[in-house]
């Protein structure tokens, strides 16, 4: 074996600064997103393959990424949903019996453009401070004035649709069908993991695509309504929110998270906004502030939902805080069934801190019965 | 209300002297968690008998007691303070638990109306009882490894027939793994079997089924009094289960585990704290997983209290879990406290690491003659260094430069083994240079997969081993003209030293370093922030790396560096490196109070230093922390970046000292004593005709480079001769012979063990006292800090002697000729700061045995027991801030002091346990005594003739 020297590729931002780094394997070419980071230290392929990623040119914090490889079962959609990966070091080796693939060819199957040897921490404190940003990872480093002619016609992330691109195109079912309860959940980017957790408690679940009407979920009479994470900005999710609308008027008991956890506040007429960088973590601490304890959550998101409007709407309660900045991370209906909260529950990658709240939906269906 | 107000007074309880298991973390953990009291408006009172610690300084403390760690001590404290509210035993180790239960047990913490806060009694007796323990776990569905206890002989003996071999011995209620041992042959059983019973104290063991080669984690845990728990830290074991984890290199963050499986390890740990009882505060569970397919996972054990590990992720994370875990223990939640290092954040989350760290530990089986040296279930080393990269191989390397071992890092240095069967036999016998023999293997062509399966190191590390060699092998085909950019910085980013890359490229290490600053090839200084940068940080722990270069849109490129550097004057201090016998935690302590002497005189401060375990490493002693390699390179460069007034190398023992040549030839301004005095009283040669000239008396002694040499200077000096080697530290490799056999065989022995040494050969003075001083001289005045007595004969290494403060039976004429000497040696050394002078007096003459112009073992003892900052004045002196004859010397001590020094030998049963000139004592302690007619005193005074009828 012999020390191999790998290309050039960069990075170049919508504000004009590059960051040099090294191609990832053999694949090459050019892939445009909004720049933004992780800092989880393990669940790198569930990251990757969650649809609320998508479009986004993904920066790991931990300093190394691959080292224990792929496999299947623990991706969390059918494919890669990231737009590029940006990382310090990466594994072209791999070590775990479990798993079916390397990392490099993970991405490879995809086409993915991925860079290393870059200094992921000027890049993470770039973001930090000057907020996220479009940008480009490219391997045609020569190609630098055309490439941010390419980049200036990408659109900003906020009032971007993006559902639409990962939901099913067709209704699919998950889990037993002799459960005790059916639950209609609206896919507008939703994780395996969700679906495990609500179909592992007793329900049977029929997931709908994006721009399913209320009516068609309610045809297949189920008991209660999930709202799904998802990428992008919620508020032009006007199908969506109209559901939720319809779902709350019929006070069907209704569970929504991240994406639909926005959705909910839209339709009680809460908005939301884009935030400086978002949460991309799995150490982000909340608070429930119905039982005074904290959780470590999982989390994934660039929207919020407004904290003032949601305290003062009288429909709506603020049951979930993030610790670090006060942000909403959870609300209740006062007196419908409803209840959402902005981080993962479902984990994968992270803390399992917050199962309790699928449990909790679940008890709420039965209550309803 | 936050925290418990009922909580108005708090006890705190030391770890003692430094044990192998037993380090200065403690020290770090204790500073720490009295400071959070203080912070509370507290009253702090503090009990440890070892005096070279920071927590036992008068500014710690409200009330500091340097007392034995006995009931008797704890009872008397609490007579002299009925105030006291509560006690927190889960700082010092399992020492201050032991202590605590005992008290328990005699019903102390009752009779006084004292609470436990930070662990309850339960906890400690279940995790302390393997089989209690194992019950437990087994009620919360949680899996251990096939078990079983034996109270007897014959009961274990019918468990070794149940299990089969091999299998694991481990003695009840004892620290470090003391009485562990695998054991794989059906005909080594009983010794061992016998050993384990006879070291616990309830004479129980507990017999395992050994899962060698599963891979070992710890996970650092936190929890508040709303049941709240976090993980601070996962630490993985490079080597894999078999090695005791102290004994073990250890990486952070994990470096092989899939989410799925961590966070059902961290499931287990949170229910695993949750259940073995209600307390507040820090804990450490160790798990092992299954390298196969099925990932499962057993637990090994749990510490209810602040562990050495928890010192290792508190640094490694920049998450201060004694602080943290104080609060916990006074009544605060986690949501309530703000992350301390980013001032913004809540202190209830999990930090994130945008790096890897690196510990290797440091043994020091050189001094344990005799000793197996085979790394296994007990902990062996004395010591530990880290090493922060931005990638594990530079972590690594770091590590390894760490270790001042004569390496430079891993291959090129030609220091590797070539042998096949060596290499072969070192990597199944795992000993404290198996970390280098992996790459040593690998250069030689030995298949990866068969150094696992001897090793069971997970591929994954194997692998970056592997990939070092063939970067090594590319460079080597270059020359230093003909490297190109792109190869150096992966060589640096890497971790290769430019001292190994020139090895490679066959030039001089100035050559590689002037070439990566003509390529600008720069460290670049990140940022220990807990959180990879996701939010601004405030604290200045900073490592240093190589990166890659960022261009602004105007074209400039260059490289990110997180550390500014302010227009302030600044000094640096230089570390001690890792604990080792003849250099623990004084100079710590030493480094520490230079530190905050030198800001005290409006210097900005700079520490650098690679130990986890110290205070000088806590990011809230110096202004900036450099956690870096006290190597060449990174010093060379952190100085370059800093431009400090100067650097003071007197504090960090022979680790700082042996930099200052190099300093000083770089122009590099060394504060107080000039390297020229240092050398001087280095080169035998010199310094005699020093001493000859002012008409000081000393052994007669002659040098020699050769056996030979040895043989002719045998001639004239008369036998007993001491022979010992120049430049080492605590005696290493010292002996007295008493003819010419012994000494050549010595001599040829040195010569091959340090090659190019001097050796000493000193006439050695048979039924001498001995005796030292210590001293602060501003090069025109000198005041003698303290003079100690040693109660052993001469011919015991001084920190393997009891010692006592003043003098028990010098006479005033003797007395006079040590003050004499002493001010006439730092003056004509021109001494600027601390020296250390010792002494052998025979038929009433005082004889110099050598004289240090540094920070001795001895100066935090003399500070403690006089109470007087004699650091902080010294360092002011060596500043030039301050002459001697400005400070106010008020030294008070009643009755004697006596530094008792504390050994390790339970460790290495097979060891000589003889005292001699080689240092073994790994630990002192402190006793203070009204008069000699003390008890204490007595014993060892009648264990001295004893010495002498020998």
């Amino acid at each position: 074996m012999k020390y191999q020297s790998r290309k050039k590729a960069l990075i170049l931002l919508a504000d004009g600064t590059i960051f040099h780094g090294k191609a990832v394997g053999e694949t090459e070419g050019s892939a445009f997103g909004e720049v933004c980071f992780n800092t989880g230290m393990t669940g790198y392929q569930e990251i990757f393959t969650d649809p609320s990623y998508y479009g986004q040119l993904m920066v790991t914090t931990n300093a190394h990424i691959g080292n224990y490889g792929t496999k299947e079962e623990e991706s969390q959609s059918d494919s890669v949903k990231i737009a590029g990966l940006i990382c310090r070091n990466f594994s072209y080796q791999y070590s775990r019996e479990q798993a079916d693939d390397s990392l490099e060819n993970f991405l490879a199957k995809s086409n993915l453009i991925a860079i290393s040897d870059v200094d992921t921490r000027a890049l993470v404190s770039h973001i930090r401070d000057n907020g996220a940003m479009n940008g480009v990872i490219t391997t045609e480093v020569e190609k630098l004035d055309e490439l941010k002619k390419q980049l200036a016609a990408v659109p900003n992330m906020d009032g971007l649709e993006l559902a639409s691109k990962v939901s099913t195109k067709e209704p699919y079912y998950f889990g037993d069908e002799n459960s005790n309860y059916k639950v209609a959940a609206l896919d507008i980017g939703i994780k395996k993991n969700i679906l495990r957790n609500i179909a592992s408690r007793g329900a049977y679940v029929k997931v709908f695509p994006y721009d399913t009407k209320f009516e068609d979920m309610a045809a297949w009479n189920p008991d209660g309504y999930f709202l799904s994470n998802g990428p992008g900005d919620p508020e032009p999710l006007k199908s969506a929110i109209g559901v939720a609308k319809q779902i709350i008027e019929k006070d069907k008991p209704l569970f929504g998270i991240c994406l639909g956890h926005q959705v909910i506040a839209l339709a009680n007429g809460v908005s939301t906004y884009k935030m400086h960088n978002g949460h991309r973590g799995i150490n982000h601490p909340v608070k429930n502030l119905l039982t005074g304890k904290g959780e470590i959550t999982s989390q994934n998101h660039g929207f919020a939902v407004n904290r003032e409007e949601a305290e003062s709407n009288t429909e709506l309660e603020v049951t979930h805080v993030h610790l670090n900045d006060d942000t909403v991370a959870g609300i209740k209906m006062k007196n419908k069934n409803c209840f959402s909260v902005q981080y993962h529950p479902e984990a994968s990658p992270g803390p399992n801190d917050s199962l309790y709240l699928f449990d909790q939906f679940i008890e709420n269906i039965a209550k309803a019965n | 209300m936050p925290k418990n107000e009922k909580l108005k007074s708090i006890l705190i309880i030391g770890s003692g002297p430094i044990v192998i298991g037993q380090a200065c973390e403690f020290d770090y953990a204790g500073s720490q968690s009295l400071r959070s009291l203080r912070e509370d408006g507290i009253e702090t009172i503090l009990i440890n008998s070892n005096p070279a610690t920071i927590m036992t300084d008068p500014s710690m403390a409200d009330h500091v007691y340097l007392l034995p760690l006995t009931t008797k001590s704890i009872i008397q404290i609490l007579k002299e303070h009925p105030q006291i509210d509560a006690v927190l035993p889960t700082m010092g180790g399992q020492t201050a638990l032991n202590l605590c239960i005992e008290a328990d047990e005699k019903g102390i913490w009752k009779d006084f109306d004292v609470d436990l806060i930070g662990v309850d009694i339960d906890a400690i007796n279940i995790t302390e009882d393997r089989e209690k323990f194992r019950e437990l776990m087994l009620k919360i569905g949680v899996g251990m490894a096939p078990q079983a206890t034996a109270t007897s002989f014959l009961k274990g003996k019918e468990i070794a027939q149940e299990f089969g071999f091999p299998l694991v011995i481990r003695a009840s209620y004892t620290l470090g793994g003391a009485g562990a041992s695998i054991v794989y042959k059906p005909e080594d059983f009983d010794d061992l079997l016998r050993r384990g019973l006879e070291i616990s104290p309830i004479h129980e063991v507990m017999i395992d089924k050994a899962m060698m080669g599963w891979k070992e984690y710890e996970l650092e845990l936190l929890r508040d009094k709303n049941n709240n728990v976090v993980i601070i830290c996962a630490i993985e074991n490079m080597d894999p289960m078999g090695i005791h984890t102290g004994d073990s290199i250890t990486v952070a963050p994990a470096m092989t585990l899939s989410d799925t499986t961590y966070q059902k390890m961290r499931d287990l740990a949170i229910k695993m704290m949750r259940s073995i009882g209600d307390f507040e505060g820090g804990c450490n569970v160790q798990f092992a997983v299954s390298p196969d397919d099925k990932e499962d996972i057993i637990a090994i054990e749990i510490n209810p209290r602040v562990s050495r590990s928890s010192a290792l992720a508190s640094k490694a994370t920049g998450y201060p879990i004694a602080k943290v875990a104080t609060k916990l223990a006074i009544g605060y939640s986690l949501d309530e406290l703000e992350n301390q290092i980013t001032k913004s954040t809540s202190a209830l989350f999990e930090p994130t690491l945008d790096y890897v760290i690196v510990k290797i530990p440091r043994w020091n089986f050189d001094k344990f003659e005799g000793s197996d040296r085979t790394l296994g279930l007990q902990m062996k080393a004395v010591g530990e260094v880290m090493g922060i990269g931005r990638s594990f191989q530079e972590a690594l390397h770091k590590a390894t430069q760490s270790l001042e071992i004569k390496r430079n890092g891993l291959g090129a240095d030609g220091k590797g083994y070539k042998d096949y069967d060596q290499i072969i036999s070192k990597l199944t016998h795992a000993s404290w240079d198996r970390v280098f023999v992996i790459y040593d293997a690998i250069q030689m062509g030995i298949p990866l997969s068969r150094i696992h399966d001897i090793t069971k190191i997970d591929m994954w590390y194997l692998r970056q081993y592997e990939e070092l060699y063939m970067l090594e092998k590319e460079i080597s085909t270059y020359t230093i003209a003909s490297l190109d950019r792109d190869l150096l910085l992966e060589a640096k980013q890497k971790g290769f030293a430019d001292r190994q890359i020139a090895h490679m490229l066959g030039c001089y290490e100035s050559e590689v370093y002037n070439k990566r600053t003509e390529l600008k090839i720069n460290r670049v200084y990140k940022l220990v922030d807990t959180c990879a940068a996701e939010f601004k940080a405030m604290t200045p722990y900073y490592y240093s790396t190589f990166e890659a270069e960022i261009e602004t849109p105007d074209g400039t490129r260059y490289v990110e560096n997180d550390s500014e550097v302010s227009d302030k004057k600044k000094i640096v201090v230089l570390g001690s490196g890792p604990n080792r016998i003849g250099q623990g935690i004084e100079f710590d302590y030493c480094c520490v109070h230079g530190v905050l002497a030198a800001a005290e005189c409006g210097y900005e401060t700079v520490m650098i230093n690679c130990n986890p375990e110290t205070v000088s490493t806590d990011f809230d002693t110096a202004d900036k922390l450099y956690f870096e390699p006290v190597f060449w390179e990174h010093i060379y460069d952190i100085i370059r970046h800093e431009k400090p007034e100067g650097v003071i190398v007197q504090l960090g023992g022979q680790t700082a000292l042996k930099l200052a040549e190099k300093l000083s030839k770089y122009g590099i301004k060394i504060i107080g004593t000039s390297f020229e005095s240092l050398d001087l009283a280095e080169d035998r040669g010199s310094f005699s005709t020093l001493l000859k000239e002012n008409n000081i008396p000393y052994p007669e002694f002659d040098i020699a480079e050769t056996a030979d040499e040895a043989l002719a200077v045998a001639d004239k000096l008369d036998f007993p001769i001491l022979v010992r080697p120049s430049y080492v530290l605590g005696g290493q490799g010292m002996k007295i012979v008493i003819n010419k056999q012994e000494l050549e065989e010595h001599v040829v022995d040195l010569l091959r063990k340090i090659p190019n040494n001097k050796l000493l050969l000193d006439h050695y003075l048979d039924g001498a006292i001995e005796a030292e001083a210590d001293a602060i001289c501003d090069g025109e005045n000198v005041y003698i800090i303290g003079i100690m007595e040693h109660i052993e004969p001469c011919g015991i290494h001084s920190g393997d002697s009891n010692a006592t403060l003043p003098p028990f039976n010098l006479g005033e004429f003797v007395m006079q000729q040590i003050k004499d000497h002493t001010k006439k040696i730092a003056l004509a050394l021109n001494t600027v700061g601390l020296i250390n002078i010792q002494f052998a007096i025979k038929d009433d003459t005082v004889y110099i045995i050598e004289a240090n112009p540094r920070a001795s073992r001895t100066v935090p003892f003399i500070a403690k027991a006089y109470g007087e900052p004699y650091v902080n004045y010294a360092t002011k002196v060596m500043l030039g801030e301050k002459k001697v004859t400005d400070f106010d010397f008020k030294p008070h001590l009643d009755g004697y002091a006596i530094k008792q020094p504390a050994f390790s030998f339970n460790k290495f049963p097979n060891v000589d346990k003889k005292l001699g000139p080689e240092m073994k004592s790994t630990g002192e302690s402190i006793l203070f005594i009204d008069s000699l007619k003390d008890d204490e005193f007595y014993n060892l005074y009648s264990r001295r003739k004893m010495y002498l009828s020998k």
